[in-house]
């Protein structure tokens, strides 16, 4: 039941999020601008300030927190277990789902510990290298389409036509998926740095892993997602989702299958998680993140999950339609001839929830994956990446480039 | 310093076990997906029925123990409610733990004897049972299906006569035991016996 309802998590925080938006950058900060002290409030950088601020805030760390009590549960459901259950607000224990608010009372609660020897700075800088990237790689999600403040009941055929628009996107970016792979791959810093700065040879061990995995698998999925670059004819997000439009068979999943799963492969290796999760390797290494207590060891937890995040939210843009709703087109429902007009705020409603879903169903796979499949040696590890998914990644794109000039030149 | 090495001469031979190096073994896909299909199946099985089967959530469900169940020791009353225990000291010397203790004195009342003191030390104790089967007048018994308490201190988890009696009521058999046994036991109503 618990598990039921977390589904409906995200319908609730992205209608929200949607709904505070459309309030602030299309009614408030317009009236704010009326007075001449106030006109830089609807200047670009300070509206994609408030976006990424409420974005963060309000969409990615719940999620992410409460990831840690999903992925505990939802691994017991797997193994027959029950999962965690003692943890309650004021005796209500709601499937222990406050797990996550006792976890994070502990981790700030624990001491924080830094080895004598180990580098005082780069040991503190590390965790943020780790979580700042993942952070700003969101700013490129589109969450949900435009938003026509001034004809929100009304029924609205093309929403790039109108004016006085807000954006759900934090930054529309032309370089688009090439800025996401710019700063995931800062990441790699932040891993590296840890492993070395603890002054221990275990973490060193398992922080040259971690780079040597991250640096090989950023090959593979940047050649994966090519051969989608190739068929939409752009790197904006939100053009991606617009070209592939609200019918599901034109989906990216139906034009670039093997582009997708080889891009989902690559991706759940950068993230470090179990079939890849040599760099943190419980039983043998103990990671990168060894010699971490409390909130700083936290800090590389939660970069992890928002890791899961953002690429189910990548996985749901860029393959499986981004916030397009399965026959549901700026004006309403078409199907087989019939159609249901809806006004402009029920069709944003109903893209923005149907995107919660297509991240929170990822984020579900990742963890069934992560409680399914056992961890890779390292050299297999290297040979699944250069020897197996670069080659065929390759051949993708070829194959792609030569289907499209074919139609290109018909 | 010259190295010689001897000829191999054993005839024993590696067995090869052929493994192919078929297409999906290389992708691992088929492995995969199966291994998919059991996780999910068990998680879609288990949210459906809410609860796993198998776990017993301890404080709030408990299971029913069985009958032979061995709890927690206490001392049989006779029919004025004073100790059915004589001090034979057969249960301290059955006892392999040694955790109990009895001093006995006289009762003034012909030739019988009681405890003065009748100490278990419940931490000593390993729930073995022999006390019980040791004694004679059926004045010891570990049926209570109480666990043994929590304490802050050694000193409190050993239990004397007082609290010992305290879970004790009033045992039916007849005192010194009864010369037909027998012949009782098989009319006895509890389902031990049958």
């Amino acid at each position: 039941m618990g598990i039921v309802l977390l589904f409906l998590i995200p319908v609730v925080v992205f209608s929200i999020v949607s709904v505070v938006l459309v309030g602030v950058l299309g009614a408030a900060l317009p009236a704010l601008a009326a007075y001449p002290d106030f006109t830089w409030v609807m200047d670009p950088w300070f509206q994609a300030l408030i976006k990424m601020t409420l974005l963060i805030l309000v969409v990615v760390m719940p999620l992410a927190s409460i990831l840690t009590w999903m992925e505990r549960k939802q691994s017991a459901k797997m193994q027959d277990r029950g999962g965690p259950n003692r943890a309650a607000i004021l005796g209500a224990r709601a499937w222990g789902i406050p797990h996550f608010i006792a976890d994070a009372v502990k981790m700030i609660m624990k001491e924080d510990f830094i080895p004598a020897k180990a580098n005082k700075i780069l040991f503190s800088l590390a965790p943020v290298m780790a979580i700042v990237p993942v952070f700003v790689t969101f700013a490129i999600v589109p969450f949900g389409g435009d938003v026509c403040t001034h004809q929100l009941t009304q029924v609205v055929a093309n929403p790039a036509l109108c004016t006085d628009k807000v954006t759900l996107q934090v930054a529309r970016l032309d370089v688009g998926l090439l800025f996401y792979f710019a700063i995931a791959s800062l990441a790699v810093y932040g891993t590296t740095l840890a492993g070395w700065a603890s002054y221990n040879k275990w973490s060193l061990l398992g922080g040259l892993r971690a780079s040597s995995q991250m640096m090989s698998y950023e090959v593979t999925m940047g050649l994966a997602i090519l051969g989608a670059f190739l068929v939409y004819g752009t790197l904006e997000p939100h053009a991606i989702v617009l070209a592939q439009g609200p019918l599901p068979w034109h989906w990216g999943i139906v034009y670039q299958p093997l582009g997708a799963i080889l891009f989902f492969t690559a991706a759940i290796a950068e993230t470090k998680r179990t079939p890849f999760d040599t760099p943190e390797g419980e039983s043998e290494v103990v990671g990168y993140f060894v010699e971490y207590s409390g909130m700083r060891f936290g800090m590389f937890f939660l970069a992890e999950f928002i890791e899961v995040v953002f690429l189910s939210a990548i996985m749901a843009t860029v393959f499986f339609g981004g916030y397009e709703f399965p026959f549901l087109f700026p004006d309403g429902f078409h199907l087989l001839g019939h159609s249901l007009p809806l006004p402009h705020v029920a069709v944003l409603l109903i893209q923005t929830a149907g995107w919660g879903l297509k991240v929170i169903f990822f984020c579900w796979f990742q963890l069934l994956i992560r409680w399914t499949l056992p961890r890779i040696r390292p050299d297999q590890l290297m040979d699944l990446g250069w020897k197996k998914l670069l080659p065929v990644s390759l051949a993708n794109v070829v194959v792609t480039a030569v289907v499209v000039l074919a139609l290109m030149a018909r | 310093m010259e190295t010689t090495f001897r000829k191999r001469t054993s005839k024993a031979t590696v067995k090869v076990v052929p493994r192919p190096e078929t297409l999906n073994k290389e992708l691992m896909l088929g492995g995969i997906i199966q291994g998919l299909a059991v996780t999910m199946r068990h998680f879609f099985q288990n949210v459906a029925r809410e609860k796993p089967e198998v776990t017993i959530n301890y404080p709030e469900e408990r299971l029913k123990y069985p009958l032979r169940n061995r709890g927690l020791h206490r001392l049989m009353h006779r029919e004025d409610d004073s100790v059915r225990c004589v001090a034979c000291m057969c249960c301290p010397t059955a006892c392999p733990a040694h955790c109990i203790t009895i001093v006995a004195e006289e009762t003034g009342n012909g030739n019988e004897k009681r405890p003065a003191i009748f100490e278990i030390d419940e931490l000593r104790c390993i729930v073995c049972g022999l006390c019980v089967e040791a004694c004679p007048c059926d004045a010891i018994r570990m049926d209570t299906g109480e666990h043994m308490h929590v304490v802050d201190r050694r000193d409190d988890a050993i239990l004397g006569k007082v609290d010992l009696m305290k879970r004790g009521i009033s045992s039916t058999a007849v005192q010194g035991g009864e010369p037909n046994w027998q012949e009782r036991v098989k009319t006895v109503p509890d389902p031990r016996f049958r």
